[in-house]
């Protein structure tokens, strides 16, 4: 393999574990609070979170370039120039993963049981507490399949990724950025082995995941009997 | 002296209910009643999970709950017991681990283990220490939420329908291990229950009273 496929692979890596870490803390905390809370205006709100699932990447990437360009509302946040740097790129999959993180832990959060929550509070554990010892444990296999499907999207980003970090080999040239282009120029050599191992991890990804969640699910099988 | 003293009203979909009542030091009160008169909704109040639209709560003097001074402890702060009707023990964590959680604030490692040892052997569940929730049974399950509740040393401890998930025979046993503990513990209990087998634990039943109101409004009221 040519050092520019690892290059980009290694980067793939760390764009999708930067971004998976962004989309998994702030999609948990988003769930956290919008599972017991009711407020005018929530299911706006919950549309507008759920959005970069459904949006195809190109228009999720057109919005990034506005939002993130020197006259773009959060220009003041990022000193120096970010778009067409690999920070851009952890932001555009931060962004299309977050809604699968989003997702995947709400519905972890609503079936926990409330009453074990609530007796966590009559023991006299506060809220921080009955989160970190209480609910966060009980979602836990919910959020693990979000934490992995968040990860998953975040590494086949392209569409996004491309209009806001572009294509520069060794700077924010991605795996599937680099397959593109290599398949494009008929350069069959260096596209084969990056599909192979994008192909295998992430098959086993997948494959420890489900074998994960089943033990998890044979160990505590007599659990919801009472 | 009362030691609980309770008047508040909620409104609920269906009716508004009123408590109203005072319970003494070391007493049994059982709220006896069909399920959906709002039994179930007065012990989520006295302990917090709740709230009412009105009136007051007071244990041991201090103020819990009280609309016109704005008060309303949270849960964690009012050092009020609850056994859930389903036990709500955690079930991702020992027997000995949900009985350690409610001792957080014992300092020292020493000091928790020994209030384990000893809620252990007062409940006679020293053998299952190491087992999850999902491996006992109905009556294990209850001593352990029995456990874990008198390790945060309440000063009251609520119990919504404790004996009806169990057989007959393990309920009139039960029966006689909960007066017990009761005796020892030395606490006030308020008990609901849609069965009067549970009643024989009382010092005082309160059954529920309907009426319409002046502005003819279904209520229902528990009150001495």
């Amino acid at each position: 393999m040519s050092d520019e496929a690892l290059t980009a692979l290694l980067l793939s890596l760390r764009v999708a574990l930067l971004a998976t870490a962004v989309a998994s803390v702030s999609g948990v905390a988003c769930a956290r609070l919008l599972t017991r809370a009711h407020f005018p205006g929530k299911d706006t709100l919950e549309a507008v979170l759920l959005l970069p699932l459904v949006l195809p990447p190109t228009v999720v990437g057109f919005g990034l370039l506005l939002f993130l360009g020197r006259n773009g509302p959060l220009a003041w946040v990022f000193p120096g120039q970010i778009l067409f740097t690999w920070w851009s790129a952890v932001i555009a999959s931060a962004v299309v993963a977050f809604p699968l993180m989003y997702q995947n832990a709400k519905a972890a959060f609503e079936s926990v049981d409330i009453n074990q929550e609530r007796a966590a509070r009559t023991l006299g554990a506060g809220e921080v507490r009955v989160f970190f010892t209480v609910s966060l444990p009980l979602a836990w296999p919910g959020i693990m399949a979000g934490l992995v499907l968040a990860f998953a999207r975040a590494l086949g980003e392209f569409g996004a990724t491309l209009m806001v970090a572009g294509n520069i080999p060794g700077k924010t040239q991605t795996a599937p950025m680099a397959i593109y282009f290599a398949v494009e120029a008929g350069d069959y050599g260096t596209a084969v082995p990056l599909v192979v191992i994008v192909l295998l991890f992430s098959f086993a990804v997948i494959f420890w995941l489900n074998w994960w969640s089943r033990n998890r699910v044979a160990r505590h099988a007599l659990r919801r009997r009472g | 002296m009362s030691m609980l003293e309770v008047d508040f009203q909620k409104k609920l979909p269906d009716f508004i209910l009123t408590a109203r009542f005072a319970v003494r030091e070391g007493e049994i009160l059982v709220l006896s009643g069909p399920s959906g008169s709002g039994k179930t909704t007065i012990l989520e109040c006295l302990a917090g999970l709740q709230k009412p639209d009105r009136g007051y709560i007071n244990l041991r003097g201090k103020m819990l709950f009280n609309k016109t001074k704005r008060i309303n402890l949270p849960p964690h702060k009012r050092g009020i017991g609850f056994i859930f009707q389903a036990y709500a023990l955690f079930e991702h964590m020992t027997v000995k681990d949900n009985i350690l959680y409610g001792a957080a604030r014992v300092n020292g490692r020493k000091k928790r283990e020994q209030i384990l040892r000893e809620v252990l052997e007062l409940l006679g569940i020293s053998h299952l220490q190491d087992r999850y929730p999902a491996q006992l049974s109905g009556g294990e399950k209850q001593r352990v939420a029995l456990a874990r509740a008198l390790v945060s040393e309440p000063a009251l401890l609520l119990l919504d329908e404790p004996l009806s998930a169990l057989d007959r025979n393990l309920r009139e046993r039960l029966r006689g291990e909960l007066k017990q503990l009761h005796r020892q513990w030395g606490i006030p209990f308020v008990l609901v229950t849609h069965c009067r087998c549970e009643e024989e634990l009382a010092d005082m039943v309160l059954r529920p009273v309907a009426s319409i109101n002046e502005k003819g409004e279904q209520a229902i009221c528990f009150s001495m």
